[in-house]
């Protein structure tokens, strides 16, 4: 479902080159749970990016859903996040000025894909019923990445992409919230890849990888 | 006798100064069907004095000094020109002085020819001078524009004569030359225009040989020809229920000169008249009931249709003519409008003349 | 569709938590569109009065001939022009007096007036016939037959006791003028068979030559693209539309400052509308919208606000404009469809042109946030350096202007110019002073104090350039108004030596008077005046005569004299020159004038210049029995009286009862003085309006700005809190930066608003009215006005920093918290 071929990216700092990636392969079968490990700076939010076509890379190929997304312009790399991605942050990037309830089902409506019985189950599943009415700041960490795993799911996406989602939150909370991740992504059967610091949540995943040296080991 | 042919005349001396009768329009086609109270009253028998009855008559209702001219220049081509003074009473009683001069005068003036007709108007109020009529030494004018006796001019004939104006694009100075006297028409120059009493004094001079020249786009051209003119006043001319004119004065080849004219009533009906004029200037009445007058073909002109073709016999004179118009563009786009223009008749008879058609 | 809608939605939720910044926002873009469009209104209002009495019946905007020497000339010349070709129509032109008004009276000829005379009011052809034909009819705007107290179909009497034809109301009309028709125009102003001059239509042919029909007796005058009127007045709208531009971009600011704070405040937005895949260009095309749509909601309240300001200062303007120029302005407000489309697109574009930093960056945003450290003095540093540079580029302007310019446009030019650079440099010049600060600060607090104030400046600098800009301007017109308030009172003391002033209604009323008053023993003396009028070298030029009497050598101001000059006016060869005229004829004392009179020119040594404030016209003052020589037409109607101030009330009584004179008719000094105070300050009314919106507009955009920075400034203001300072304190050092700032800006705003008071006395006021002012600096006024601009700042400040002071720890906590 996701095949990455020979992948390169290579950022400027203060004039040196910085090559973060070095021609990366990876493969993820629909339904597969992959935990992502590296040290700080070894590339991994910035696999995480070129996969969602965030930022572009600057050599080699990622097919997803049998979509190159390389080759995507602009507006087709938008268009892929809304319909096949869902994106968790470490920050959880809600929108302040929304509501949970309107947070929750803001990607699936921007997409068009709004799926109230969906919707509905993901809020149960999450325990969100009594928060609905209230705006981020007035919620937990764990609160607000509940709300965000939720707003990734609620397109029902081909693939799962969370960026340390358990980075701000105790390691219980942490916990709880991965277990509710894996729960919905098996309840859906996506991709799930995360990117994470924690060796022991990686271990909870189907598969863990290492990446170093701007290849995975 | 026949001359009702003031009809036509009246509608345009009713143009000039429609907008300052009191109750313009209340009444008939421009207010000419308005009652005469207060102004002089026209009656039968009135013996014409010249030069006097030349210049202005006030204390009637409408007046006209109406001149048209039948023109070819050297090449042979025809054109036509047309030079109008009306004038226009807007009240009755004594003449008052100055600006407070109840008279108010219009110019038309227009030049013809196959391919082009150009015309102007002017107006102007009375008692300054801006505009005015003088019997002896003649002089009507109105501003630039005039029509003016010379040293040696007889007020029998009314000629020689110089007549000249100019507008943006054309201008015209002619002198006019005549032999015979001026011919009165109708009864002795009363001429009746209904049983209801409606009538006008009427003479004219058909017999003017004209000479001078036509510019048009400051293109000189050398002219000569016939001309006619007619002077007419009267207080009440028109009947209320009259809605226009078709009028025809006609330069038969032998010299003759011929006046027709058909009245067109509201309910449909018209009443044809004429009037034969001999080469030695006598004058014979044709019934209305011997003159057959057929519009054979339309021009559409400013939004109209307008009967510019006519056939016209008259067959206790073994008349029969087919008329075309020298240009069925020669619209008069003035204050109010009318068409008028030289026609050319072929038939028992040939010869040119002018057409005129109101009320369209 | 409906992804557009959810992404606007989401965009517009944003100020339903902002509720605040959305008011400001919206106050920003009300304000400016509402200044703006006000201002316009009364221009519009003022500029189609003008064209309606350019266009009446062929006023300036028709070629036309007049007499070379004479106010009018016989008839026969208009007959002689009509015969020979030439497309004239006649005007005769007067003034006559009903009931003590005096009004225009304008006799037009109907049937030979030109068609195509601009927008001028056409006479129906029904109409024709009731205005010619007697008793006539009399034309007048339904403002005259108000002013006049008359109802439509009255006929008044005119001072003569002849009778005016029945009045009949044309709405188009210019008011203050009666339209007859030229008959009874002559037999009204007595001049029978004379004409003022011809109106010229199309040419029906090619008229023979001016000269070849009547000499050199005619003059052809070209049709004026802009009258008179246009050209006395066009200072006095500049000056209007130089505030509501002023008041316009200062509202911009506000706008600029609230988009910009809501711009920063939706980044993290933005970026999570383009991670959950709405396309950049969907978010950067909604975000337009999104603002076009508020502009078109504040553009529409703007427009109404604006039109009842115009509706509250016109009745001033009106009467500024007649006080000053005797221009005709309907005190009714009418407005265009063009205003209310121009004031929509002007809130359209003005909300665009300030929202463009912010839509540029947000076009240009990248999604993912690059974490690079911001050097803010590099940044500011550059900044500075920049808008310094474009700086001395406009006061190289300014320069050249003033070395250059002569027209009215340059001198405001100059001024704007001034102004721009004045607030350009000025971020620089508090840098420099707040780097001098931190270089002599002692302690920390003091450095801190000192170098946040420095990283402050860039987001307090819109404002702080607005505050100067208001304060300057306010500096300069109050200065302005104020000298001119003292000359003015100064002049008219000296101006008005008698004691009663009376106008008789005619020559044989002056007559009865004067004899009246010899008779009575509480007269102690009779001084008579009259006025004429003249051309000079084209131009119309007042011929006041002045009564002999050692109360006018005594008091009577001059400016300039030669010697003996009130000695040297007796026989009549010599005159005073008012101001205004003599820069307009460019003449100085010794400078001989020829005034072309009845008799011939009048040749007049000039010895003395006067200032003549107020007056539209030139004028020329001589000595009264020379003047009635040479102009025996001259009404003996003006009468002064010296009377002893205690028998002043019962002479003016008796004068009233004896000779039916109304209050106009006969006044004392103290009324007259009143009544020329009391139009003098409405002139400078709506100047002192529009001067206290512009501040307040000035104080709005400082209160949205610091409440702008104070938002932001958290994360700068939470480790000091941590560090030990206690809210209030912190509060109170925040208050002391704003009101240092502000007041630095107030300082610097006073030195510029007396060079701005400089430009409008000696170059404004000069080329627009002809006469220039002595500079005075008011210093009391200008410690009022800055203690206004720190009193406006500390309401601005006050609020953000009661919110700081009140602050609860848990969000200043927060910063450390999540931190980005």
């Amino acid at each position: 479902m996701l095949n990455i071929k020979n992948l390169s990216k290579t950022f400027f700092s203060a004039g040196e080159p910085v090559h973060v990636l070095r021609g990366v392969d990876l493969d993820l079968a629909a339904g597969e749970r992959v935990a992502l490990t590296g040290e700080s700076g070894s590339g991994k939010s910035t696999l995480l990016h070129l996969i969602a076509g965030l930022d572009a890379a600057d050599s080699g190929s990622i097919r997803l859903a049998d979509i190159e997304v390389t080759k995507l312009s602009d507006a087709g790399r938008a268009s892929l996040r809304r319909d096949r991605v869902g994106l968790v942050f470490q920050q959880f990037n809600l929108i302040p000025s929304l509501s949970v309830a309107d947070n929750l089902a803001f990607q699936a409506r921007i997409a068009g894909r709004h799926d109230a019985a969906w919707t509905k189950e993901l809020i149960e599943r999450l325990g969100l019923r009594t928060l609905l009415k209230r705006y981020p700041e007035q919620l937990s960490g764990g609160q607000q990445q509940r709300v965000a795993i939720g707003r990734a799911l609620a397109t029902k996406p081909s693939l799962l992409l969370a960026d340390e989602p358990t980075g701000n939150l105790d390691e219980a909370t942490a916990e709880d919230v991965l277990a509710l991740t894996r729960d919905l992504v098996a309840r859906t059967g996506c991709g799930f890849l995360m990117v994470t610091h924690s060796l022991h949540l990686a271990a909870t995943l189907d598969r863990h990888l290492t990446l170093h040296g701007g290849r995975i080991a | 006798m026949s001359a009702e042919k003031i009809s036509r005349r009246a509608v345009i001396g009713g143009f000039a100064a429609l907008a300052l009768t009191p109750r313009a329009g209340a009444q008939g086609y421009a207010g000419l069907g308005e009652t005469a109270d207060g102004f002089a009253k026209v009656t039968a028998g009135k013996v014409f004095t010249f030069p006097g009855d030349h210049g202005p008559h006030p204390e009637f209702r409408i007046e006209w000094w109406y001149l048209t001219a039948n023109l070819v220049d050297a090449s042979g081509a025809a054109c036509g020109l047309q030079w109008t003074l009306f004038r226009q009473a807007a009240q009755p009683g004594p003449q008052r002085e100055g600006w407070a001069n109840q008279q108010v005068w219009m110019g038309h003036a227009a030049v013809t020819r196959a391919d082009t007709h150009r015309f102007s108007e002017t107006f102007s109020r009375g008692g300054v001078g801006q505009a005015g009529v003088t019997a002896k030494p003649f002089d009507a004018w109105i501003d630039d524009w005039e029509m003016k006796g010379l040293e040696r001019t007889d007020y029998r004939t009314l000629a020689p004569l110089m007549l000249k104006a100019s507008a943006t694009d054309f201008s015209y100075a002619l002198t006019l030359e005549a032999d015979r006297p001026m011919v009165l028409q109708g009864d002795r120059g009363y001429s009746r225009k209904s049983e209801r009493g409606q009538a006008s004094y009427y003479y004219s001079q058909p017999f003017y040989r004209a000479r001078g020249s036509i510019t048009i786009d400051d293109k000189p051209a050398e002219v000569m020809g016939q001309a006619w003119m007619d002077r007419e006043w009267s207080s009440q001319p028109l009947d209320a229920d009259q809605t226009g004119w078709d009028w025809l004065s006609l330069h038969l080849g032998s010299g003759d000169k011929l006046m027709l004219y058909r009245l067109r009533q509201k309910d449909g009906q018209n009443y044809p008249f004429g009037n034969w004029i001999s080469a030695a200037g006598e004058t014979r009445m044709i019934a209305g009931s011997d003159i057959q007058m057929m519009p054979k073909a339309t021009a559409d002109v400013a939004g109209r249709k307008l009967p510019v073709e006519w056939q016209i016999a008259i067959p206790s004179q073994s008349f029969s003519i087919l008329c075309k118009p020298l240009n069925p563009g020669a619209w008069m786009g003035t204050g109010f409008s009318y068409w008028e223009g030289p026609i050319s008749f072929a038939g028992t008879h040939d010869g040119v003349g002018y057409l005129e058609l109101t009320g369209y | 569709m409906r992804r557009a809608l959810w992404i606007l939605a989401v965009l517009l939720s944003h100020w339903r938590r902002h509720q605040m910044q959305f008011a400001t926002l919206l106050i920003g873009l009300i304000a400016a569109t509402a200044l703006w469009s006000g201002v316009q209104a009364i221009n519009q209002q003022a500029r189609s009065a003008y064209d309606r009495a350019a266009a009446t019946f062929g006023g300036a905007r028709t070629a036309m001939l007049v007499a070379l020497d004479t106010a009018t000339f016989s008839q026969e010349l208009f007959i002689k022009l009509r015969r020979a070709g030439w497309p004239v129509s006649p005007i005769l032109e007067g003034r006559v007096q009903i009931n003590g008004r005096s009004v225009r009276l304008l006799g037009i000829e109907p049937v030979t007036l030109p068609t195509d005379v601009g927008n001028a009011p056409r006479l129906g052809a029904s109409d024709l016939s009731s205005f010619v034909a007697p008793p006539g009819q009399t034309l007048v705007a339904r403002e005259t037959l108000s002013d006049l107290q008359q109802q439509e179909g009255a006929v008044p009497a005119i001072s003569s006791g002849a009778i005016l034809p029945p009045l009949r109301v044309l709405p188009q009309l210019v008011p203050g003028v009666l339209v007859v028709d030229i008959g009874v125009a002559q037999r009204l102003l007595n001049k029978p068979d004379q004409l003022s001059r011809l109106l010229i239509g199309k040419a029906k042919g090619k008229p023979t030559s001016l000269q070849s029909v009547v000499g050199d007796q005619l003059q052809r005058v070209e049709p004026d693209a802009e009258t008179e009127l246009e050209r006395l007045t066009d200072s006095f709208h500049l000056n209007l539309t130089a505030f509501g531009l002023l008041s316009f971009f200062v509202g911009l600011f506000i706008v600029n400052s609230a988009v910009g704070l809501a711009f920063e405040q939706r980044l993290p937005m933005l970026r999570t509308l383009r991670a959950c895949g709405a396309s950049a260009r969907l978010v950067n095309t909604m975000l337009v919208l999104e603002l076009v749509v508020l502009a078109l909601i504040a553009g529409l309240i703007g427009l109404v606000c604006g039109y009842f300001i115009a509706a509250a200062l016109l009745p001033d303007v009106a009467a500024s404009l007649r006080g000053l120029y005797g221009a005709q302005i309907p005190g009714q407000l009418t407005l265009r469809s063009e205003w209310w489309l121009a004031g929509i697109g002007i809130s359209v574009v003005g909300a665009l042109v300030a929202a463009a930093t912010s839509l540029i960056k947000a076009i240009r945003m990248p999604v993912l946030a690059t974490a690079q450290p911001r050097a803010w003095q590099q940044v500011q540093r550059r900044w500075l350096i920049l808008q310094s540079a474009g700086a001395c580029a406009v006061f190289a302007v300014a320069l050249l202007l003033l070395y250059y310019g002569q027209s009215l446009i340059a001198g405001f030019g100059v001024l704007a110019a001034l102004m721009l650079g004045a607030a350009l440099i000025l971020p620089a010049f508090l840098e420099l002073i707040l780097l001098v600060g931190q270089r002599w600060a002692k302690g920390p607090l003091a450095l801190w104090f000192w170098a946040d104030s420095r990283q402050q400046l860039s987001g307090l600098s819109l404002a702080l350039m607005a505050l100067l800009l208001a304060l300057a301007v306010n500096v300069g017109v109050s200065t302005m108004v104020e000298t001119f308030s003292r000359t003015f009172i100064g002049w008219l003391n000296g101006r008005l030596a008698a004691d009663v002033y009376i106008s008789a209604s005619d020559n044989t009323q002056g007559v009865a008077i004067r004899n009246w008053l010899r008779e009575r023993s509480d007269v102690q003396a009779i001084l008579s005046g009259g006025r004429a009028e003249a051309q000079v070298q084209g131009q119309p030029v007042e011929l006041l005569g002045l009564p002999d009497h050692a109360l006018y050598r005594e008091r009577w101001p001059l400016l300039e004299a030669a010697p003996r000059a009130w000695t040297r006016l007796v026989p009549g060869n010599a005159a005073f020159i008012s101001e205004q005229l003599s820069r307009r004829l460019n003449v100085r004392v010794g400078d001989v004038v020829e005034v072309p009179a009845p008799g011939g020119t009048w040749e007049l040594d000039i010895v003395g210049i006067y200032a003549d404030y107020g007056n539209p016209k030139g004028q020329l003052a001589i000595n009264v029995a020379a003047l009635i020589r040479q102009f025996p037409q001259t009404p003996q109607t003006r009468i002064g009286l010296i009377v002893d101030k205690n028998d002043i009330p019962g002479l003016i009584s008796a004068l009233q009862k004896q000779f039916a004179l109304d209050d106009r008719s006969v006044a004392d000094q103290a009324t007259v003085k009143a009544e020329s105070i009391r139009i003098f300050n409405r002139t400078f009314a709506v100047t002192s309006a529009l001067n206290a919106f512009t501040l307040g507009v000035a104080g709005i955009a400082l209160l949205t700005s610091l409440l702008t920075l104070a938002n932001s400034r958290l994360p700068q203001l939470a480790p000091l809190w941590a560090m030990g300072l206690t809210r209030p304190r912190l509060a109170a050092i925040e208050l002391t930066k704003t009101l240092s700032v502000a007041l630095f800006t107030s300082l610097l705003a006073v030195p510029l608003g007396l060079l701005v008071a400089w430009c409008l006395i000696a170059i404004v006021n000069v080329k627009a009215f002809g006469w220039r002012l002595p500079f005075h600096v008011f210093p009391l006024q200008l410690v009022e006005l800055v203690a206004v601009a720190l009193l406006a700042s500390l309401l601005a400040a006050l609020l953000p920093m009661l919110r700081l002071a009140r602050m609860q720890p848990a969000n200043l906590v927060k910063v450390f918290a999540n931190e980005r």
